[in-house]
């Protein structure tokens, strides 16, 4: 019999919640038992409040356990976590994971993998489709993945909504010897972590996405700017960008060919405003992080006065399934066909935290309705107007822990 | 942690192994912190220095960012959240809480060495918040007894 498979997600927010030691327990457990178990440390689903949340397969079903805690292993295993996980009677047990109401709601491109595959592992990646993207876009060659970009409307998803493949051409058509790509992964604001999310859970859509950017518009380095209070995006990102070089997806011969492309992780270093993209460029070139004045655009000079593409991570991991799955599939999606208005059709990703209720079977009403009422506020906010306005909303993650301490002061920052 | 006792050599040292990258400041300073624990002021002109850069450019970039403590830190670092998501489920309570137990207001260091409490503005664990940061391991979902385990576990 093969070893059974137990995944505990090392997304950062599972582990503040103890993802770790019940990793340990359940390592711990299995032996005692004398069960032989693959533990898969595997990202988010986006399910926060119910992190960590353990999942055990069982002819090919993941069946979910959560929020589980260290003390909670010892009985989870003695209800037959390990050995019957369909039929565990325990206060943790959802069911099958994929059938909770939270997920059947979604159609997920971006975040496809993330929450099921193990975010360090090549293998798994491609054998979930990654890396498809990249083999198109090396068929479409430069100018056709542009096109494709361009066609396919995807608009920037840091917050602006500038169309991506106008931002691509103009780099494509700058004459440089030396061209950049960017990625602004300093994801500032309070509230927002899907960014996080993405890098934690599934870094090789980042990597690929960045190497079809310098492969469309002839940039042969790229630099990732990430924040360092996101420590464990910053480790997964930099092992993932190892096992790409050492398999030959970056290097001077990407997948074989003539085209090089060179990834480096770059730590910023607490100050906030390097989310902005000009200063940004100005800490990657070891400065202090001062706005520049626009024009000229990045586009035409950038890092090092030289063109660089500059974009968000949501924007970059969006390429290779526009790559892969060709630019008009982002249009006949069912959430497409509901923003057949828009001019952006790609999905966007929203976060949502604090004073709002996970969905359940019983609570599904009060939760619609909590929802919209979270969303309401959320489109009130200026960064929030843009996507709701340029984007339908692809309500990806939801964060939620019913709050304890609401007669707490409110925020006076 | 234990960190090294500052030396304009090891410093040295550090800036040569970071002189293949573009742009290696930022990178430089980091090592440096890592290494003696925080940037001293004497570091300055070594690096300014090694990378032909006038030493009020490097000034002026370590105190540009928050990250580049310029004094050491206590034994253990705690950082908490401070930043909105936090706040709206009640962090400042908490704030107040550790500051009183551990004897510290925000941003100082205990005369001891023992303990540096300082805020963070997002660890990005806002679905799980309030979240903290003792030093480097992360711990969302923070309530009146994480702040004691905390403290005691800065007392030990």
């Amino acid at each position: 019999m093969s070893a059974i498979k137990v995944f505990v997600p090392c997304d950062a927010a599972a582990i503040a919640c103890g993802a770790d030691s019940v990793a340990e327990a359940i390592l711990s457990e299995a032996g005692k038992a004398g069960v032989e178990i693959k533990l898969v440390r595997n990202g988010s689903r986006g399910m926060l409040w119910l992190e960590p949340l353990v999942e055990v397969e069982a002819d090919g079903v993941r069946y979910g356990f959560g929020p589980v805690r260290k003390r909670d292993v010892a009985a989870l295993v003695a209800a037959g976590l390990f050995t019957a996980p369909a039929s565990v009677s325990h206060d943790l047990a959802i069911g099958v994971v994929s059938e909770h109401p939270f997920l059947t709601a979604q159609q997920r491109l971006t975040f496809a993998r993330c929450g099921i595959t193990d975010p360090r592992s090549l293998d798994d990646y491609l054998a979930h489709g990654g890396y498809k993207g990249l083999a198109r876009a090396l068929e479409l060659g430069s100018a056709g993945i542009v096109a494709e970009v361009t066609k396919s409307g995807l608009r920037g998803r840091g917050g602006a909504g500038f169309p991506t493949g106008i931002k691509w051409k103009t780099v494509h058509d700058a004459k440089g010897t030396q061209k950049y790509i960017v990625c602004n992964a300093d994801e500032g604001d309070s509230g927002t972590f899907a960014d996080r999310m993405i890098m934690e859970g599934d870094p090789f859509e980042l990597i690929e996405g960045m190497t079809i950017a310098g492969i469309a518009v002839g940039a042969t380095r790229g630099y990732i700017y990430c924040r360092s209070e996101y420590p464990h995006a910053i480790s997964t990102l930099r092992a993932a960008i190892g096992t790409a070089r050492a398999n030959g997806y970056l290097g001077p011969k990407v997948n074989g060919t003539e085209f090089a492309f060179e990834l480096e992780v770059r730590e910023g270093a607490g100050a906030y405003v390097c989310g902005e993209e000009t200063s940004l460029l100005e800490s990657l070139e070891g400065k202090r992080g001062l706005v520049r004045a626009k024009p000229p655009l990045p586009a035409h000079v950038g890092l090092f006065g030289k063109p660089t593409i500059i974009n968000n991570v949501l924007s970059l991991t969006a390429v290779p399934h526009i790559l892969a799955d060709g630019a008009d599939a982002m249009r006949t999606t069912a959430w497409a066909a509901r923003a057949a208005r828009c001019r952006s059709r790609s999905p966007a990703t929203s976060s949502m935290a604090a004073c709002s209720r996970p969905p359940s079977a019983s609570r599904s009403a009060i939760w619609s309705r909590r929802s919209a009422a979270v969303r309401c506020r959320a489109a009130r906010s200026r960064r929030f107007r843009s996507v709701a306005r340029s984007a339908p909303i692809f309500r990806h993650l939801s964060l939620i822990r019913p709050s304890t301490t609401r007669n707490s002061p409110r925020r006076t920052r | 942690m234990r960190h090294e006792t500052f030396s304009n050599e090891r410093t040295r040292e550090i800036v040569s192994s970071h002189l293949g990258l573009e742009g290696p400041l930022l990178p430089i300073l980091h090592a440096v912190r890592e290494t003696f624990g925080y940037v001293p002021e004497a570091a300055v002109p070594v690096i300014a220095e090694e990378l032909n850069l006038s030493r009020a450019e490097v000034h002026g970039v370590v105190t540009f960012y928050h990250d580049f403590n310029r004094a050491p830190h206590g034994r253990h670092v705690v950082k908490i959240c401070r930043a909105e998501a936090c706040q709206s489920v009640g962090v400042e309570t908490l704030v107040a809480h550790a500051e009183r137990s551990l004897g510290v207001s925000m941003g100082e260091t205990s005369p001891d060495g023992r303990v540096t409490l300082e805020p963070i503005y997002c660890l990005g664990l806002c679905a799980c918040a309030p979240a903290a940061m003792v030093d480097g391991r992360i711990i969302g979902r923070l309530d009146m007894e994480a702040i004691d385990e905390i403290v005691a576990e800065v007392d030990r």
